[in-house]
Formats: C-alpha cells, structure tokens, sequence
C-alpha cells in the first residue's frame, strides 16, 4: 500500500518469483554446491593418476575440464542473472517484504557477498586456468586446491541464504529481540542445510551420470570407469537425502501446528505434505536405481534416459520448494508480515479505518455508493492481487465460483461477504481480510462486477498509480 | 508537463541495519567499482565488435578482438558480481524510492534479467567460435552485434529507474518504462554513461597490453606495444575531451530543484583533476609514449570518478531530502496513532 503494486494479471505475480527461484536453485544446486566438489575431485583422480604413472590422467583432467566448461557458462549466466533475479522480482511482487527482510539480514547479505565475489573470482581462476595447470604436478596441485576453495565458498553462499528462507518459515525468537543472530538461528535453519547439502551432491552426480554419456559416446572402457566412481559419490549421498529429508518431513507439521490448529488443518497442505513424501521416495528410488544401471551396464543406456534421475530430483526440489513456500503461509514474514505485505501489528487500524484511508496509492481513499467499483478494485489490488488475478492463475473470480457456483451462475453477493471476513478461519493458509464491513462491500461488488468479463488488468507497469488525496502534497 | 503533487508513503517501520553514513559509503564505493566493470564489458564488446569488423580487410585485428573479448568475459563477471552490493545498499537506504521507481517501470525492470542473460550467452558462443566460424565472418560479428545492442539498451533501464527514483512528483504522471525516458535527464546521462565506457577501456587497455609480462609479439602478431598503448591513451584522450559537451550537457539538463554550489564544487573539482590528467596523457602522446605517469595519470582518473560518484550521491541526498522528511513525518505520525 506504500508501493506502487506492479500484477501480472495472467500468470500471477507468485509464478514470476517462483519460476526465477527454481531455477536459481537447480542451478545453485546442481551445478555449483554440488557440481563443483565432484569436478575438483575428478581432477584429483587424474592428479593421482598422474602421480602413480597411470595414463588415464588425460582422459580424467579433459573429462573434469569439459564438466567444468558447463558449469563456467552456465552458472555465470543464467545461475548468477536468476540470483539477482530473486532481488528483482521481488522488489517488484513484494517490495514490503524484501525491504524488510534486508533491513535485518543486511549483514548475513554483505558477508555472502564477500563469499559470492570470491566464489566467482575463485571459478573464474579455476576454470581459466585449468590448461595452464596441466605444465607440470606443483601448479596442478594448487589448481586443485583453488577447485576446494571453490567448493566450499559455494557451499557457504548457500549456508547463508539457507538461514533467510529458513526465517520466512518460522522467526524463531525474533519477534521478541529483533536481532540478526535471533533471526539467523531459527529453529529451520540447520534442518534445511542439512536436506539441501546432499540433495546438491546428488543432484550434482544425475548432472555428472548425463555429462559422462553425452560427452564419452565411444570410449566404453573409460566410461566404465567414470560411471562407477559416480556411483560411488551418489551411494554415499543418497542415503543422507534420505534420512535428513525425513527428519525435515518430520519437523514440517510441529511448524505448522504452532501456527494452526489441527481441526483446520487443511487438505490442500495434506496434500502437498504428502507428496513431498512420495516425491522424496521416488527420487531415492529413482537415484539409486539409475546408479546401479547407469554403472553395471552402461553400454545399454541410452542418453536420454540419462535425463530421467535429473528430471525426478529437480521434480523433487521443485516440491520442496513449494512447500517451504506453503509452509510460511499465511506470512511471508512469521508472526510478522502477511503475504499480502501487510503488517499483523496494523491489522486493528486497517480493520477499523479501513485499507484505503491508509494507502498512498489509491483513487478512492474511502467507500461510497458512487465509487462502489472503484474502490473495489482498489481493495482487491491492496488486499488479493500478491496471490491472486482476475481471471486467469489463481484467479479470485475462479476461488469463488468454485465455492458458491460450481456451475457458473452468477455469484450470491450475501455469501460472499458473510465469507470474506471469516475466511482465513477455514482456509488458514490465506491472510484475514484487512478491511472493514464497506471495503468487503465494494471488494465484493468489485467481483461480482468482473465475473462475467475475461480482461486482464496490469498493475503500476502499466497504469501507472493514482495518489491518495490524503497521502499527496 | 508533468503533476507536480507527490505521494508520501510510510518507510517500513524497522531501523536501517547500520548507520545511515557508512550505508551510503558501502553504496558509493561498491557502485563505482560495479561501474567500473560495467564499463570495461560494454566498451570492451564495442572494441571486440569494431574490431573484427576491421578484420575483415586486415586479419590483423581479428587477433586484438579476439584479446579484447577475453578480458570482457571475465569483467562482466565481475560486473555482476560487484553489482550486488550497490544493489543492497540502495535497496537499504532507499527502499521507498527505489522500490518505487522499479515496479512503475516493472516490465522493463525484470526483462534486465533474461536481456543480461541471452547477451552473456551471446558472447560466450561469440569467443568460442572463432575458428569455427571462420569463414562464416558476417554471422559471427551479428552475434557480438547483437550482444551490444543489448548492453546499449540495458543501462537505459538502469539510468530510467536511478532518475525516476529521485522525483517523486513525477511518479503519478509514469506510464510504463517508455514514458520515463523523457523525465529527468535520463538520455544526457547516458550519453555521458557511454563516453565514459570509451575512456575507461582507453586506460585498462593501455594497462592491460603494456604490462612487462604481455609479450604483445607473441599475442598480437602485426601489433607493438607502442603502437597499442597509443591508441589506447588516444581512446582516453579524445573521448575524454568530448566528455566536455557531454558531461556539461549532463549537468545543465539536471532538474535544478536539487542542483547547489556544493555540487557545483564537487563536479568543477573533478573536471580540474581530470584536466590535469588529459595534460599529461597529451604530454606524453606529443612526446612519444612512455606511461611513466600511468599510475599517476590512473590516480587522477580515479579521484575525478571519486568526484563524480560523490556528485552523483549529493545531487541524489538534495532531491530526496525534502520528500524524506514527509515520509518520515508520516511515519511517525501513524505509529503514533498506532500506538493510541
């Protein structure tokens, strides 16, 4: 309500941070946390190798080099653009949230900026490098070297987010002390680490299974041998995705039952629950069972069913990540900020007064009989439009018709508003309504009036913003 | 032209992190040295492009592009990578403005991302294939063009969001990205933004091929060392004169409401430095290359973008100033009323 409110009235404004998110993490995870420890270990074999008087070093160090050549590229492009992304998208969706979030995590940010440039001065190193290395054992030792330092200054950038995502889902003891280190230790920050850690590692090693048949099409011998030593990294890990995303299973409904009451304990979150469950099964299942063939017979493989771990492990996290996301609803901020950016601690006034009074951005600061659609449409975009459209992903029109006309008739306007304000009793994951009696009046009247339309509204990108009379000078 | 009434939001009601001074100094330095690099990787593809377009008729510079590239590879990394910290600190210090001026332009704003991307990509495909494309020379330089003409568009969204951000009186009249351009003085700043680019690759490059370990015969056959380092202090020279025009055409199209004698000090400051600078880089040009005063030169330079950067920072504190208090005002105000 202090920002102008950017909507993307047909894919929804959640689906534009969630598609960047996603695929900053499966590159965060499976090309650089994880990716990286296995190439510098590749390279070590060769190292050995070489040591030993063994002739397979080339093939080892050119093998690592050309891994190392897919992650260079695209963690530097993609992997890096989505991080910033994140920060992008949202100061654009949820510019209330992210101000806060940085207002007290701004050191946990600047040191993992510290880490991040030495992470990327590190790879750069690594990777530019790499030929020049091979001249002779000492320097190839300290490319080695350079490739562990790598690795653990990536697996820290994450070690530090991991301490951010994990506040969204439960502030722990910081709505009491307001502190960095409160907010930093909450009670899912270790959990997460822990799952997210060998998760990398296995995805990481289906990344490295489908790099080693797409790029040692011919030489069997070898290939034999780079796939068993792959094996090996995944029957180490797998095991620790397993145990450690069961204790995070485990600990997902005492987080919510701090916040909800078993008897609303909702389907919806039933179902994602459980699917993050069979998903983690599948995966395990999947992973090992890949290993075992990809490793004993490899010649049968074809390269496309390489793709299948990759595919089920991102489907995985994909999971994971939407229901760490589901699990911080109602907040976006614990106990602290709704998802709809707005306050818990303003709830009371804006109940009273009503939103409008109090936003700056609004054509109509109060309810009349003569601005009834107006100001409906002011409410729903202070108060629905972080979640929901008009008509199309999420769509507020569709929620409603789903509950009082499954058959498309006209809504009932009765029902609606006795449902508004009671609605987060029965759908907890969704905020309480923050207006008061004429706000529900006019954000109803505002639906009822939109039902039979199909028209996309942009947000502030496009339209611009009006000023509230009261809140201009 | 534009409604003069301005919003005057509340500020989100938690403490900065840190003082607000060493805020704003973490988000000077961090945003100059992100610049830095932005410059080395937007002048340093124009040089690659020009470049291998002058190849075609005398292969010679195929090799310099291909030098060139190199560098810019590994200096738009570190654009990106020296770009979050001027980022967080903004986002700190500024979040109701910045915030702002980024969701009116929401569109443009996010597509910096998959723009910033396809152009990396453009550029790795574009230096790992010069022997492959070898014979096929037009459709690699339309790579490398294509790159460029997206790192030519890219700062405009940049320059529209760090201009929109200090007038909030124009905020109501936004429609959309295109409509800002106008606002401000967005395109003078960026021709200043491109001149710049030009110098500063200037004197990484006269660094960058003089160095006593660079054996130019070996990298650059066809090429001396002189002969570089020459039009590298050339680049930086000429460039830097016209920045004469454009610069002063920056600063008379700033929107006077924020323009006072301490910036006028502050810029007339780095102007003096920087001719002194352009004196010895013309000595030495006159006189025959040597680059014994190139740290010294590199100094100056240096403290004139320090200058600048410190400029840019008050002209930014006198337009908000008079907007903060009011939000402040309003602030406090409601969690007063809050509080009853």
């Amino acid at each position: 309500m202090d920002f102008p409110i950017f909507h993307l009235d047909f894919f929804g404004d959640r689906l534009l941070i969630a598609v960047i998110a996603v695929i900053h993490v499966i590159i965060n995870h499976g090309l650089a946390v994880g990716f990286l420890p296995l190439i510098t270990l590749m390279e070590y074999r060769g190292y050995k190798a070489t040591q030993n008087g063994f002739p397979e070093w080339e093939k080892w160090d050119k093998l690592a080099y050309k891994f190392m050549f897919v992650a260079f590229v695209i963690t530097t492009t993609i992997g890096a653009l989505t991080g910033v992304g994140i920060w992008f998208s949202a100061a654009l969706i949820s510019p209330a949230s992210i101000g806060s979030l940085i207002r007290i995590f701004f050191l946990a940010w600047f040191i993992e900026w510290i880490i991040f440039m030495l992470e990327v001065i590190f790879i750069m190193i690594y990777f530019l490098t790499w030929k020049k290395s091979n001249k002779d054992l000492a320097t190839k030792k300290k490319h080695i070297i350079a490739g562990a330092a790598l690795s653990v200054f990536s697996w820290l950038t994450m070690a530090i987010i991991v301490g951010i995502l994990g506040f969204m889902m439960n502030s722990g003891s910081w709505i009491e002390q307001k502190s960095l280190l409160t907010g930093f230790t909450n009670p899912m920050y270790l959990p997460q680490l822990a799952f997210r850690t060998p998760m990398a590692f296995v995805m990481a090693g289906s990344v490295a299974f489908f790099l080693t048949f797409l790029f040692l099409r011919n030489d069997f011998e070898f290939k034999k041998i780079v796939l068993k030593n792959i094996a090996y990294w995944m029957f180490i890990w797998t095991p620790h995705v397993f145990f450690a995303g069961i204790y995070y299973y485990s600990l997902i409904p005492d987080l919510m039952l701090t916040n909800l009451p078993v008897a609303v304990a909702t389907q919806a979150f039933q179902q994602w629950y459980d699917s993050l469950l069979y998903y983690l099964i599948a995966a395990i299942i999947v992973s090992m069972i890949s290993t075992i063939w990809f490793s004993l017979k490899p010649k049968r493989v074809p390269v496309f069913a390489a793709i299948i771990p990759i595919l089920v492990i991102i489907i995985t996290m994909g999971t994971f990540e939407r229901i760490r996301e589901f699990v911080r609803k109602p907040f976006v901020l614990e106990d602290y900020m709704y998802s709809n950016q707005l306050l818990l601690d303003d709830y009371k006034i804006f109940q009273n007064d009503g939103v409008l009074k109090h936003a700056t951005y609004t054509s109509t600061p109060e309810v009349t009989k003569d601005n009834m659609l107006e100001a409906g449409k002011n409410v729903f975009d202070i108060t629905c439009s972080r979640c929901h459209t008009h008509h199309n992903v999420n769509s507020v029109v569709r929620k409603f018709e789903k509950l009082f006309s499954p058959n498309g008739e006209p809504l009932d306007k009765q029902k609606m508003k006795d449902y508004i304000p009671v609605m987060h009793k029965g759908r907890y994951y969704m905020p309480p309504f923050p207006g008061n009696e004429k706000e529900t009046e006019a954000l109803v009247e505002y639906i009822l009036s939109i039902q039979k339309t199909n028209v996309n509204i942009p947000g502030a990108q496009v339209n611009g913003v009006q000023i509230s009379p009261l809140h201009k000078k | 032209m534009f409604a003069q009434s301005q919003p005057i939001p509340r500020d989100i009601p938690l403490p900065l992190p840190l003082p607000e001074w060493f805020l704003i100094s973490v988000l000077i330095i961090s945003f100059l040295v992100h610049i830095l690099f932005v410059n080395l990787m937007v002048g340093g593809t124009f040089l690659t492009l020009l470049l291998e377009i002058a190849g075609i008729k005398n292969p010679r510079y195929n090799k310099l592009a291909k030098a060139i590239e190199a560098t810019v590879t590994v200096n738009k990394s570190l654009a990106i990578v020296a770009g979050v910290a001027p980022l967080l600190g903004i986002n700190t210090v500024y979040t109701i403005y910045f915030y702002s001026a980024n969701a009116l332009t929401g569109y443009a704003w996010i597509s910096v991302i998959p723009l910033v991307i396809i152009a990396f990509l453009l550029l790795y495909l574009h230096k790992y294939t010069w022997e492959k494309c070898e014979n096929k020379k037009i459709f690699h330089i339309s790579i490398i063009s294509e790159a460029f003409l997206l790192f030519l568009f890219i700062p405009l969204i940049f320059l529209s969001n760090v201009n929109l951000m200090l007038f909030p009186e124009d905020w109501a009249s936004v429609k959309g990205f295109f409509s800002t351009l106008l606002m401000g003085n967005v395109i003078p700043r960026y021709l200043h933004f491109l001149a710049g680019t030009l110098a500063v690759n200037g004197l990484f490059f006269f660094w960058y091929f003089g160095r006593e370990k660079y054996s130019v015969e070996e990298h650059l056959p066809g090429f001396t060392k002189e002969e570089l380092k020459k039009s590298a202090y050339k680049l930086t020279f000429y460039v830097t004169l016209s920045q004469l025009v454009f610069g002063t055409l920056n600063f008379f199209t700033l929107p006077w409401k924020a323009v006072n004698w301490t910036l006028a000090y502050v810029f007339i400051t780095g102007i003096i430095i920087a001719a002194v600078a352009m004196f010895f880089i013309w000595q030495e040009l006159k006189s025959g290359i040597s680059g014994k005063r190139f740290t010294l030169v590199a100094i100056l330079i240096s403290v004139t973008v320090l200058f600048m950067g410190m400029g840019r920072h008050i002209y930014r504190s006198n337009a908000i100033s008079p907007h903060k208090k009011l939000v402040e005002e309003r602030t406090e105000e409601y969690q007063k009323c809050g509080l009853n």
